[in-house]
């Protein structure tokens, strides 16, 4: 309906800038892969695969790589089950009240992340607030350690951060569904339960999948709730790529270990987009 | 409990449990918030249970601290400037998307989406690549730069999903009248998206303002809000950092409830969930 | 608040189906929606094994009392009684009543087969019983051949029959349909009413259906029950409502029909310039006079009872099988006519109708 030139106006700026800025930057981080530092901290363009014999040589990569996902899994987890009954119960049950519960779920998850992540460093530390609040009414006479400086505490945190996350995309999808099924299955004689099993969670799966991936890939790729409570044993995978940025200046690793990550979420993000196809029905 | 709580119709039983759970869950949302908020007029600082000597003077010595005002000076330009950038790209994108057919378009889509579902050291560092290779120098317009090319997707979004409910009877009225392509965009496509790219805006600026994963490592001399935040942090805790954290979530609050009331006039309920799905992953 | 209609529904004959006991009871059933009054003590028998049609148009609460029937809405006051057991405390999962929703609300992630034996699966019945029901069920709605489709691959008639194989495989006592036909074609509508009078006739449930169309509920009920604003105009079988309406409402509402508005002075009763004899007290009255008792006059005397006029014809509509003329007579008088298609073209007519033929009608008043 519209001209070409009108359309290739319109196209050609975004498109530019996209693969200037996206595109390009990845390409390049394959590029740095490839190549090594030089003791005179230079970057020398000599191709070759030593980063990646590096990383799957050295255990330390694997271990931190597979605690990442771990605490990623614990993370998509607890955020699952706090995030989907919250969204059931706003959808089916909250009635007048559905667009306020609303706006107090989304609210959190616009706050600061660092203002969050801060908020929890204060509560969780030896003098923080629930230790004191433990000490004061007498259910322990001593700081308790592992709440601070853990993944204990890198996984509480960001499911207090991701919760929010998981519950937008089942909400959409409880949201979509015509409630003359709740009803038909009703009249068909399933009770609530049974309805929710056979028919509302089938049907919101999609949503799962998408809130499943949002808190499990994000957890994965995070270093600041590390940096500020994970402590030594909570060091994350991107902990690793950061200091490789910074102290320990070796760029080419860090952009082998980046790509390593890249591909791992694009793998993530397809297949869970092949399953969120799979479920759905409209 | 009832007026929290509306059956499903007829005389099927309301659940307890969900209701504790719901509970439950904006407790855990909240709390952290509120000691937050709580501890930052407590007198002994921060931690201690209970507070006690309620006191303004961490938000007085706030108010004289010069390197967080000029940090929030960085900010607000950068999220202007992120602004323009993320919109100016965004809305053809969107355009482009709804409405062109072009070769790698599916590629273009995906590269425009992934930042908002990418870790933020993934765009950060592939962007510090690009930029050294480029040879420039790390500052304010480097984040910029970060801010604008990672939130066009947040643009674009909004802007799609406004043109989607566009009826194009309205566009083809106005060339049936003999208005020509350029001046139906601005006569009639344009108004119809006021509120979406309103919407966009005002997220946009949000995000930009809250931003540090990919500003982490795309800054130079000169610190944004959250990362002057970030080294105090580093540094030590004060209890100033709960004043600054309150006030940033009492602005975060008003932006959000703004954006909401504007989205929902928008268009239905449901939908804002979508958009803000994109948008929100786009914080970390 | 004293309904008057029901005394008129004891006082016509063949209202309540004699012999046949009553399945379903509905007592003085009223429900608000906020200010808004939809029902007012409504109180309706249904039969074993009849096909009762609520009739009434958008607004009149037809779809409202389904529902309180089937348990997705609680009526503000009035009981339910199936039998001698209390129906509308119970919730709809433990109703022996099931329902074909208007859209039909099949569900998207399951089979045809799957949606028609879910009922049965939830009751838990032995995996080969609920095989063969739901063969037999979908042998009888004629969707073998799609068993294993999923809802989104089928067009509407083939989805609304899923529907009903999916509520009638759990034989239910009494079945419900909410407008089941009004997303269907003229066509495939006319073919499906008699599809479903047959299929009632042979499974031998007793169907509520609930309609706007008044020409549908015509054809397939045994007896129709007009609701306007939320209260029972008339309950009766088709030809008793057609040929008596207990009001002008009725008369309207169901086909064509003149209303005439006449006074009754010492057993005459006058209208216009018409004037024919009854034994009714003094006062204002209502007549229904259907276009097809109407007729053009022949030559010769009339009979007795027999009233004539003359007129002016104003429009003449063709319809096929007849005609309606419209003719304005004296003192304002409109009649309209009904006769069998000719090519004449008419100018000056005599108009003749018997006195019998014009129905005594209740006034219907406004409603808030």
């Amino acid at each position: 309906m519209f001209s070409r030139a009108y359309k290739t106006v319109v196209t050609a700026p975004p498109l530019v800038w996209v693969t200037v800025f996206l595109l390009v930057p990845y390409l390049l981080m394959f590029c740095y892969s490839f190549w090594s530092v030089s003791p005179a901290q230079a970057i020398v363009h000599s191709w070759n695969l030593e980063n990646y014999k590096e990383l799957l040589q050295k255990t330390v990569y694997w271990e931190t790589l597979l605690r990442s996902m771990w605490i990623a899994a614990r993370v998509m987890v607890f955020s699952l089950l706090l995030g989907y009954p919250l969204a059931y119960f706003l959808s089916f049950y909250a009635g007048k009240r559905k667009d306020l519960l609303y706006q107090m779920v989304i609210i959190p998850l616009w706050v600061s992340y660092l203002v969050r992540a801060y908020a929890w460093k204060t509560i969780l530390g030896s003098d923080g607030v629930l230790n004191t609040l433990l000490q004061y009414v007498h259910l322990a006479t001593h700081p308790l350690d592992f709440l601070l400086y853990s993944p204990f505490a890198v996984v509480l945190t960001l499911t207090h951060i991701y919760t929010p996350f998981t519950f937008l995309p089942i909400y959409a999808a409880l949201e979509h569904i015509p409630r003359n099924l709740v009803e038909a299955s009703h009249d068909l004689g399933a009770t609530p339960v049974q309805t929710f099993w056979k028919v509302i969670f089938p049907l919101s799966i999609p949503g799962v999948v998408a809130g499943a991936t949002f808190a499990f890939v994000l957890s994965l790729g995070d270093f600041l709730a590390p940096l500020l409570l994970g402590g030594p044993s909570g060091i994350m995978i991107s902990n690793i790529v950061v200091s490789l940025f910074g102290a320990a200046y070796n760029w080419p690793l860090g952009a082998a270990i980046s790509l390593g990550m890249l591909v791992i979420v694009v793998s993530l993000l397809f297949f869970s987009e092949r399953l969120e196809k799979k479920w759905s029905f409209s | 409990m009832e007026f929290l709580v509306s059956g499903a119709t007829g005389n099927i039983p309301r659940s307890r449990w969900l209701l504790a759970h719901a509970a439950a869950v904006f407790s855990f949302l909240y709390l952290p918030i509120a000691v937050l908020i709580l501890y930052s007029f407590n007198g002994q600082g921060v931690g201690g249970f209970p507070p006690h000597h309620l006191t303004l003077d961490w938000y007085r010595l706030l108010f004289n601290d010069a390197p967080i005002w000029d940090s929030v000076l960085n900010s607000l330009q950068v999220a202007f400037a992120a602004m323009a950038i993320s919109l100016t790209v965004g809305i053809p994108a969107a355009l482009a998307l709804d409405r062109a057919q072009f070769p790698g378009k599916k590629l273009f889509r995906r590269l425009v989406l992934l930042p908002l579902i990418l870790p933020g050291i993934i765009t950060g560092l592939s962007l510090l690549m690009l930029f050294n290779v480029m040879g420039a120098k790390l500052s304010l317009m480097t984040i910029v730069l970060g801010h604008g090319t990672a939130l066009i997707s947040v643009a674009t979004t909004e802007v799609f999903a406004g043109l989607q409910k566009l009826d194009r009877a309205q566009e083809e009225a106005s060339l049936d009248l003999g208005a020509n392509y350029w001046q139906t965009f601005w006569r009639v496509t344009v108004p119809n998206l006021k509120l979406p790219i309103i919407g966009a805006a005002l997220l946009i600026f949000t995000l930009s303002m809250d931003e540090i994963a990919v500003s982490f490592f795309l800054i130079g001399r000169d610190n944004t809000l959250p990362l002057e935040i970030w080294g105090r942090l580093r540094r030590g805790i004060t209890p100033e950092i709960n004043a600054v954290s309150t006030i940033i979530f009492v602005f975060s609050l008003v932006t959000i409830v703004v954006w909401y009331r504007l989205r929902v006039r928008a268009e239905g309920g449901a939908d804002v969930g979508a958009e803000l799905i994109e948008a929100g992953s786009a914080k970390s | 608040m004293a309904s008057p209609i029901t005394p008129v529904i004891a006082a016509t004959p063949g209202t309540r189906s004699a012999a046949k006991p009553a399945l379903l009871s509905v007592r003085n059933v009223a429900k608000n929606f906020g200010r808004n009054a939809v029902l007012r003590n409504v109180s309706l028998e249904i039969a074993e094994g009849e096909f009762l049609t609520i009739l009434g148009e958008s607004g009149s609460g037809k779809t409202t009392l389904l529902r309180i029937v089937a348990g997705f809405e609680t009526a503000n006051s009035g009981e339910i009684w199936m039998g001698s057991e209390r129906l509308d405390h119970q919730p709809p999962y433990r109703r022996r009543v099931n329902t074909v929703f208007q859209s039909y609300a099949l569900f998207p992630h399951l089979t045809v087969e799957e949606n028609v034996g879910y009922g049965l699966r939830v009751a838990k019945r032995p995996a080969a019983e609920i095989v063969q029901r739901v063969a037999e069920a979908l042998v009888k709605v004629k969707m073998t051949t799609h068993a294993k489709a999923k809802p989104s691959k089928i067009s509407g008639g083939q989805q609304q029959r899923v529907a009903l194989a999916r509520a009638l495989v759990n034989r239910p006592r009494l079945l419900l349909l909410d407008e089941p036909l009004s997303a269907l074609d003229a066509n495939l509508r006319r073919q499906m009413q008699v599809e479903l009078k047959s299929l009632q006739r042979e499974v031998g449930i007793a169907f509520v259906f609930v309609t706007h169309d008044q020409e549908e509920a015509m054809v397939m009920s045994d007896r129709i029950a007009l609701l306007r604003s939320g209260e029972l105009e008339q309950v009766a079988t088709p030809r008793e409502i057609y040929s008596r309406p207990a009001t002008a409402y009725v008369a309207q509402f169901i086909g064509h029909t003149n209303l005439l508005k006449g006074e009754v002075r010492g057993g005459v009763v006058r209208c216009a310039s018409l004037a024919w004899a009854a034994s009714l007290p003094d006062g204002p009255a209502l007549f229904s006079l259907r276009p097809e008792h109407v007729r053009l006059a022949g030559s010769g005397a009339s009979g007795n009872g027999s009233v004539r006029v003359r007129g002016r014809v104003v429009h003449q509509a063709f319809h096929g099988a007849t005609e309606l003329i419209r003719v304005e007579c004296a003192d304002g008088l409109v009649l309209v006519v009904r006769t069998a298609s000719s090519s004449a073209v008419h100018n000056e007519v005599e108009l003749e109708f018997s006195a019998a033929d014009a129905v005594l009608v209740r006034e219907s008043p406004e409603r808030i």
